[in-house]
């Protein structure tokens, strides 16, 4: 690999034409010159969520736009199915971690640029890591994925005393989404534009059968899956836990779906369906994560530089008839739980961690279970690893107020775990806690009583 | 082989197998593999394409590793065809890879018959005049040609063939063929073997609503002289009818009805769009007409005869709520009317292929029965060569754009990136592809650029300054992140040609990639 610092101006021949020449029609504080692109290559710092088929993309993009210090995280293994688009894996590599195959096959290519992988859940990485990038980008293909992302995201936002959000404190995302030649790309503006949450009813909750129908009136071949699936598998295989990624254990959904298609009368049970509708397939091509990515990297290249205007707020693009595209303007919800000042806690300053917690599993707005607290990167409680709750039982008896150093007003962060349609999802929601009786002291005061 | 099913399992689901096998089948030729052309026929190659040959004469340079990934240091100073071609080739060892070391301007000018061997044909960063003359070889050799450029901060996408026609369009939304208004024996005597009045709760909530609407059409139009709801009154009248049948709260099949109820005033007969392809001329065939245009002739006699002014029925009904039996009955119904229908079509296609001489036997059935379920959906897609839009664009077109907000930085590129080819040819360079002499290069730019509306019959129109100052500023970059989505667009509509499914953007399609607001001109 090529040492970096002596790496040549040649290279950037085409983006220094955008980095270093003035124009009209760019961001108010695009400061064109040599300066910005080596502060681009050398201070910032992105973070790819996923490592997939935007994924692949995204860490592509963004090493051949000027940056250098990216990281990407990512859970899952590589699989046969991901080979059709996610263009840095190969079948050899079938069974390794995505975020490490990708990030060294990025490198690989691109000398100068460096990417960190991480494979593991996003859920076990402190809050505190993602708040070391000044942008993240998400290239997921879950709704609930992206929803912890960005209410960690928009965790570090704070408002001044006059519930303005703080510039400094904005960690903008940019997120992009597809399903088959449609997608989506937006910029997400923690204060400014819409967050995931503001925006929600974008994304509505997928449709299920009711039970009834697969048990009584299957009339589709997906009711018959879904039958063999959900109801027979349990009647037969008495607490043995379904494994979707098991052939055997769709092999024997394909079977009994085959006949309860034929005692029905109902044509269409494929073993290629049953999977699609067991796992719930999203058909996938590399054509439209091409796109949607590279629109969000250039995206994410402007929210660094200025160099152009930005995206306001969502691209919505459509292949399937002809083609289209639209750019919407969202507003932000201005009561939003995620990314709006928080929900005000007034509490007594003799409360305990313990008497908080419970507090907030039954705050009609929060409805937080399993909760864990932490104050300003500091772990208050933690419910997991057990190691850690061991080592945070013992606040669990002391006052919250003297925990977050007698400060009379504060925001705190609760991750926890939620019910939304019948399912439960990690979440992460912000508090703004206030001391009654205590004035609002200035600085000093404060560090004098402590 | 089951692992290569596997590993295009995503995709077909979205095209099937018989698009996969389109896909394998042909063969597509890049000129010029820059970001790009390598963005495009990466995707390409990814989906499983039979073979590329990629088309370079250049070296590649120290620049070309800031923009295009199928390049690294060791490439630098080798042929880049070469390279790129190498680097495809390792995403997917399926695809047949070829490369020539040549400048695509060289093989137009003196090769023009080397490009008839392809499927279709790719060109990226071709500037104006070989673009013109490879247009017409394409067009002679029939050979589809997709044009791709990115430029700074804005691009272009174009299709050019004579006519794509299309079979499976796969709309997104499109009303069911239920024929609620207008139903045959079989369907109207089932319909009447069910009572809507019946006390059994469990059946009552599971008649399904094709039928509530059959029944209640027909006593309806009983009640008003023949005549179906038309007025908003009458509509929500009708609504109520169907309300009032009732007799739980809870049943679905009823909501369901109450929601479709407006598909029981779907007009009679086919669409105007169908109704332009069976009066097209090419629906008067003869030996030379192609597979599609002697089903077409087909179809337009049946529209006419047992059609009885409609199109073969789709046979497909949604799901609805239903007891299995009354839903397995109904949708036997529906198919047999469908086949039906398509025996009608096919005796027509093969009297008529008998007719002009060809082979009776010559369309499968399979390609005859997938035709008469997508009848409502035909798709007929022309494009004017390149030099007719150039020389002769839709000027009411062009003024509407030029006056509209929404398109004014569309079209200002549109001409832009033509005006930066004149200046090449002008000045062999791009404007503002070196520091220095800024002024000089912005006011040839902007002579040129007003030069070119006025040739197009614009006089007085002009672009703005800061959208001349900002293509100036690009300096004929080509961006990895446009060249990323240029080449995704081109490739995404290579797949559409390809599989002949879905439809094909029409008009060229000018990225925006300043605040995204891109648009399709169809000049
Ligand atoms: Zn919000």
């Amino acid at each position: 690999m090529a040492n970096p610092d002596f790496e040549s101006n040649a290279r950037w021949r085409d983006l220094d034409k955008l980095l270093l020449r003035p124009g009209n029609l760019v961001n108010e504080n695009f400061e064109p010159g040599p300066q910005l692109r080596s502060d681009l290559q050398e201070y910032a710092r992105v973070l790819v969520v996923g490592a997939g088929g935007l994924g692949c993309e995204l860490l592509k993009d963004f090493a051949l736009s000027g940056f250098r210090n990216l990281e990407v995280i990512d859970m899952d293994r590589i699989e046969v199915t991901n080979l059709n688009r996610q263009f840095l894996f190969r079948l050899q590599d079938v069974g390794r971690p995505k975020a490490e195959v990708a990030a060294q096959r990025v490198m690989e290519r691109v000398s100068g640029v460096n990417i960190v992988p991480h494979f593991c859940r996003i859920e076990d990485k402190e809050v505190e890591f993602y708040n070391d990038f000044n942008i993240i980008a998400l290239g997921l293909d879950s709704i609930e994925a992206r929803s912890y992302i960005n209410a960690v995201a928009c965790s570090f936002l704070e408002y001044d005393s006059e519930d303005n959000p703080i510039q400094e404190t904005m960690k903008p995302m940019v997120d992009g989404g597809t399903e088959g030649f449609k997608g989506h790309a937006r910029v997400i503006m923690p204060g400014v534009t819409p967050c995931f949450e503001c925006t929600i009813w974008l994304f509505p909750p997928q449709v299920k059968f009711p039970l009834c129908t697969l048990a009584e009136t299957p009339r589709t071949a997906a009711h018959c899956i879904e039958y063999a699936h959900l109801i027979k598998w349990d009647e037969v295989n008495s607490g043995k836990a379904f494994d979707a990624d098991d052939p055997e254990h769709m092999q024997w959904i394909y079977s009994e779906a085959t006949k309860r298609a034929e005692l029905f009368g109902i044509p269409g049970v494929t073993y290629s369906l049953t999977q699609g509708v067991v796992k719930n397939i999203i058909p996938a091509i590399a054509s439209t994560n091409a796109i949607i990515s590279a629109a969000c990297a250039l995206e994410a290249l402007k929210l660094a530089t200025g160099c152009s205007k930005t995206l306001s707020n969502y691209l919505t693009y459509n292949g399937l008839e002809g083609l289209h595209t639209k750019v919407t303007e969202f507003f932000k919800d201005k009561d939003c739980l995620v990314c709006g000042p928080g929900v005000l806690l007034e509490l007594d300053t003799s409360i305990t961690l313990q008497k908080f917690i419970e507090l907030v599993e039954e705050h009609p707005k929060l409805l937080l279970a399993k909760a864990s607290v932490t104050h300003r990167g500091k772990n208050l409680y933690m419910q997991a690893p057990p190691v850690l709750e061991e080592m945070t039982r013992s606040n669990l008896n002391l006052p919250l107020y003297d925990l977050m150093d007698k400060t009379p007003k504060d925001v705190i962060h609760i991750t926890g775990m939620v019910s939304k349609n019948d399912k439960k999802t990690s979440c992460l929601r912000k508090l703004r806690v206030v001391f009654k009786g205590v004035d609002v002291v200035t600085e000093m005061d404060t560090a004098g009583g402590a | 082989m089951a692992e290569t099913k596997t590993k295009y399992d995503r995709q077909i689901r979205i095209w099937g197998e018989q698009g996969q096998t389109a896909l394998e089948k042909a063969s597509i030729c890049l000129l010029n593999c820059g970001p790009t052309g390598s963005e495009a026929l990466k995707n390409l190659v990814l989906g499983g394409v039979g073979s590329i040959t990629i088309i370079d004469g250049s070296k590649v340079e120290e620049g070309d590793l800031g923009n295009n990934f199928m390049v690294d240091e060791s490439s630098i100073g080798q042929s880049k065809a070469k390279c790129v071609c190498a680097f495809l080739q390792e995403l997917n060892d399926a695809v047949k890879a070829k490369f020539v070391e040549e400048s695509p301007e060289a093989l137009i000018e003196m090769n023009p018959s080397f490009f008839s061997q392809f499927t279709l044909v790719i060109a990226t960063q071709l500037k104006e005049p070989s673009m013109l003359k490879l247009d017409k070889i394409c067009r002679q050799a029939d050979v589809m040609l997709v044009v791709a450029r990115s430029y700074g901060l804005t691009g272009l996408v174009r299709i050019s063939l004579k006519e794509h026609t299309v079979i499976e369009s796969k709309p997104d939304h499109f009303l069911d063929d239920l024929r609620l208004n207008n139903p045959w024996p079989e369907l109207k005597r089932f319909a009447e073997s069910i009572d809507l009045s019946t006390t059994d709760p469990v059946v009552h909530k599971h008649i399904p609503y094709v039928i509530i609407l059959v029944k209640m059409a027909e006593e309806w139009a009983n009640a008003h002289n023949g005549s179906l709801p038309s007025t908003r009154e009458e509509k929500r009248e009708f609504k109520d009818l169907l309300k009032s049948k009732k007799i739980a709260l809870d049943e679905d099949n009823y909501k369901e009805a109450i929601d479709a109820s407006f598909k029981i005033s779907a007009s009679r007969g086919i669409s105007s769009n169908l109704r332009k392809i069976i009066d097209d001329s090419s629906a008067e065939v003869d030996s030379a007409s192609s597979d599609f245009w002697v089903m077409v002739a087909a179809l337009k006699e049946f529209i006419l005869n047992e059609g009885d002014g409609e199109a073969p029925l789709e046979g497909a009904i949604p799901d609805m709520t239903s007891s299995t039996e009354f839903y397995v009955n109904l949708q036997k119904i529906y198919q047999a009317k469908a086949e039906e229908d398509f025996l009608a079509v096919e005796r027509r296609v093969r009297d008529i292929l008998k007719r002009v001489g060809r082979d009776p036997a010559s369309i499968s059935k399979g390609n005859i029965k997938s035709f008469c379920r997508n009848a409502r959906k035909l798709m007929v897609c022309r494009y004017r060569s390149i030099e007719d839009e150039f020389n002769s664009p839709t000027l009411s077109e062009l003024q509407k754009y030029l006056t509209d907000e929404d398109y004014s930085i569309a079209v200002g590129f549109y001409i832009l990136l033509r005006a930066v080819d004149r200046f090449a040819t002008n000045y062999n360079r791009f404007p503002g592809l070196f520091d220095g002499a800024v002024d000089e290069d912005i006011s040839r730019l902007k002579t040129i650029a007003v030069g070119i509306l006025s040739d197009l019959g614009c006089n007085g129109s002009t672009l703005t300054d800061d959208l001349i100052n900002e293509m100036h500023r690009f300096g004929g970059a080509e961006l990895h992140t446009v060249a990323a989505v240029i080449g995704g667009i081109a490739s995404q509509e290579v797949i559409k040609l390809i599989t002949k499914q879905f439809i094909p953007m029409s008009g060229t399609f000018i990225f925006n990639a300043i605040d995204h607001k891109s648009q399709l001109l169809g000049l």
